[in-house]
């Protein structure tokens, strides 16, 4: 049975339309591997019972869509009804949403089944998933014989470390700065970012709402595209989602990029980029060469100015965001002393709720929106992401359909081993990927090798603006030669 | 730019988060490390650049002016710490 949860998405629909297979069988083979993987914090809330009833309907449902019968998990930042919904904080521990996110409700009307909640850092804050409320997600991959555990990366680490020890077929996944394609990287799976109000962001707890975007993280690209389809799309409640009509992203998977360009940004070289990372970056260049594709090297001069710019701006948002968490209306609620008042309220509450890189990032934001710094710090920042999607404009005018970069700037890392680093060493695992969220652009990685300890490393792929599914053509072809196979030795 | 334990202490109370006296050199601390990583903004030439408000050139889209929600009091106050007879209770507030 346990063979079933390491089927592709793709595979388990074709096995359930031909009845190969039922959703159930598919349900329970994955409900057995998360009971034995709580070594991996991946689910943090499980909803086995609703998943058996889910399972059952898409069995008997004649009409779901590709994505019927096929047992997912859900990041913990998406509201989801009557089930617990605490973007891995305190302060929203208890919290059971009266409604269903727009990308919830259209993966479950496509015949989607939820199998629990996933871990993450808090409110999407972090890269390595140590911010969380319940504790780490751990990776599934080890250095070679070494014990020692690893991070999956942030902020979807939960998410990231379910798909790649096969406790599901998929799962949901939310990027701000990369926390798709980071720990997609880190887990040698495959995670995309699409084009900014592509998916809907109603019901997603808001992080830094210009920033956030949700995705899918699967074991293919082809998994994506599936996934993809099924959450995008016009929201009447999001007024910042697109009222475009969403293409059928698999069918443009052709693998075949003859005659697209693909740019190489020479800004993207940084000191100290481990030689593996290089020579990675150098293979896949030459594999989409060798598919056809006509490389140019480009410039995107801007791009050291983004991790900074971003500092400001995500939590310039976030402090506007979670300002709502003053323990008046949900979550957590401080208990007050005799004389107490409400101001004493919202500090006591948010003080114990909020644990210390949201604090640090809330405050900060408060800082650079603060009277007298708003020009200097907020307003400058902004001028600075303008500069930066400018430069992404200018090698799409000169006719780059896309770019080709690392994922991350190195692979996994022990966990506990920022403990004591400066927090902003930590910010720069987001170096190559924070770019496209400023810029708006869809982003897809794609696992690409192992390092020397055996750990997978991932390559990135940035779009034209709604060109998602040329972004996933191009994904494809070079999944397509890069042939990644290599899985996680099972330990837990 | 270094900040001050005083300027913490303001930051801390703008953002309504209590922090323990004995805390704030170490969070003004932090706060310098990260502006400090900030301030490298000032290199850029912004001269004639607009802030940007939205990546995607779109008109906001507007809906009918018309109810189409409501009468969910139940659902609202489901999750509150303290509600009471319809309404979020707080601690007093006007003397």
């Amino acid at each position: 049975m346990s063979e079933l949860s390491k089927l592709k998405i793709s595979e388990a629909r074709d096995a359930l339309k031909k009845g190969e297979v039922t959703s159930v069988e598919l349900t329970q083979a994955c409900l057995s591997e998360i009971e034995k993987a709580d070594a991996l914090g991946a689910f943090v809330h499980k909803t086995p019972e609703l998943a058996m009833d889910m399972a059952k309907a898409a069995d008997a449902n004649k009409a779901g869509g590709d994505l019927n019968g096929i047992p997912l998990g859900i990041k913990d930042l998406f509201c989801t009804k009557g089930v617990p919904s605490q973007a891995a904080s305190g302060i929203l521990e208890g919290f059971k949403p009266e409604y269903e996110s727009t990308v919830t409700t259209q993966l479950f009307a496509d015949g989607a089944v939820m199998l629990g909640k996933l871990n993450m850092d808090e409110f999407a804050m972090g890269s390595s998933n140590e911010t969380s409320v319940y504790g780490n997600a751990v990776n599934p991959w080890k250095r070679g014989n070494d014990d020692a555990q690893l991070t999956p990366g942030g902020s979807s680490g939960g998410s990231a470390t379910a798909v790649a020890a096969d406790l599901c077929l998929g799962a949901t996944g939310t990027d701000t700065g990369g926390s798709i394609r980071q720990p997609a990287a880190f887990t040698g799976i495959t995670g995309i970012k699409p084009t900014y109000g592509r998916v809907s962001r109603w019901g997603v707890v808001a992080f830094a709402s210009s920033l956030d975007q949700a995705g899918p993280m699967t074991k293919d690209v082809r998994d994506s595209a599936i996934m993809l389809k099924a959450m995008s799309g016009h929201d009447p409640k999001d007024s910042t989602s697109a009222d475009l009509a969403v293409p059928d992203f698999e069918a443009a998977l052709t693998g075949d990029i003859r005659g697209k360009t693909i740019g190489i940004p020479k800004e993207y070289r940084m000191d100290g980029m481990p030689e593996e990372i290089s020579k990675l970056w150098e293979d896949g260049t030459t594999m989409l060469k060798d598919a056809g594709a006509v490389i140019k090297d480009i410039s995107l001069p801007h791009t050291q100015y983004a991790l900074p710019a971003y500092y400001v701006i995500a939590p310039a948002e976030a402090s506007s965001n979670l300002a709502r968490y003053d323990g008046v209306r949900f979550g957590h609620r401080a208990t007050l002393d005799a004389g107490d008042g409400i101001t004493e309220m919202y500090e006591k509450t948010r003080a114990e709720g909020f644990g210390n890189e949201v604090k640090r990032r809330v405050m900060i934001g408060t800082y650079v929106l603060s009277a007298g710094f708003y020009d200097a710090y907020y307003n400058r920042a902004r001028k600075v992401r303008a500069l930066i999607k400018r430069d992404f404009e200018n090698v799409f005018a000169d006719g780059v359909d896309a770019i080709l970069t690392p994922a991350t700037p190195s692979s996994a890392f022990e966990l506990g081993a920022m403990k004591d680093a400066d927090p902003v060493q930590m910010y720069l695992n987001d170096v190559f990927t924070v770019t496209t969220n400023l810029a708006g652009l869809p982003g897809i990685a794609v696992p690409a090798g192992l390092d020397k300890n055996g750990l997978p490393l991932g390559l990135q792929l940035i779009g034209r603006p709604w060109e998602e599914g040329d972004l996933l053509n191009t994904a494809y072809a070079l999944e397509q030669s890069l042939q990644f196979v290599a899985k996680p030795n099972r330990w837990w | 730019m270094s900040i001050d334990i005083e300027t913490a202490r303001r930051v801390a109370k703008l953002a309504r988060i209590a922090v323990p006296e004995k805390e704030l050199p170490e969070l003004a601390n932090e706060f310098s490390a990260i502006l400090g990583f900030i301030e490298q903004l000032n290199e850029v030439d912004v001269d004639g650049v607009e802030p940007m408000t939205s990546v995607t050139p779109q008109r906001l889209k507007r809906r009918d002016d018309v109810v189409n929600d409501g009468s969910q009091q139940a659902a609202v106050l489901k999750n509150a710490p303290d509600a009471r007879e319809g309404f979020f209770a707080v601690p007093k507030v006007v003397e």
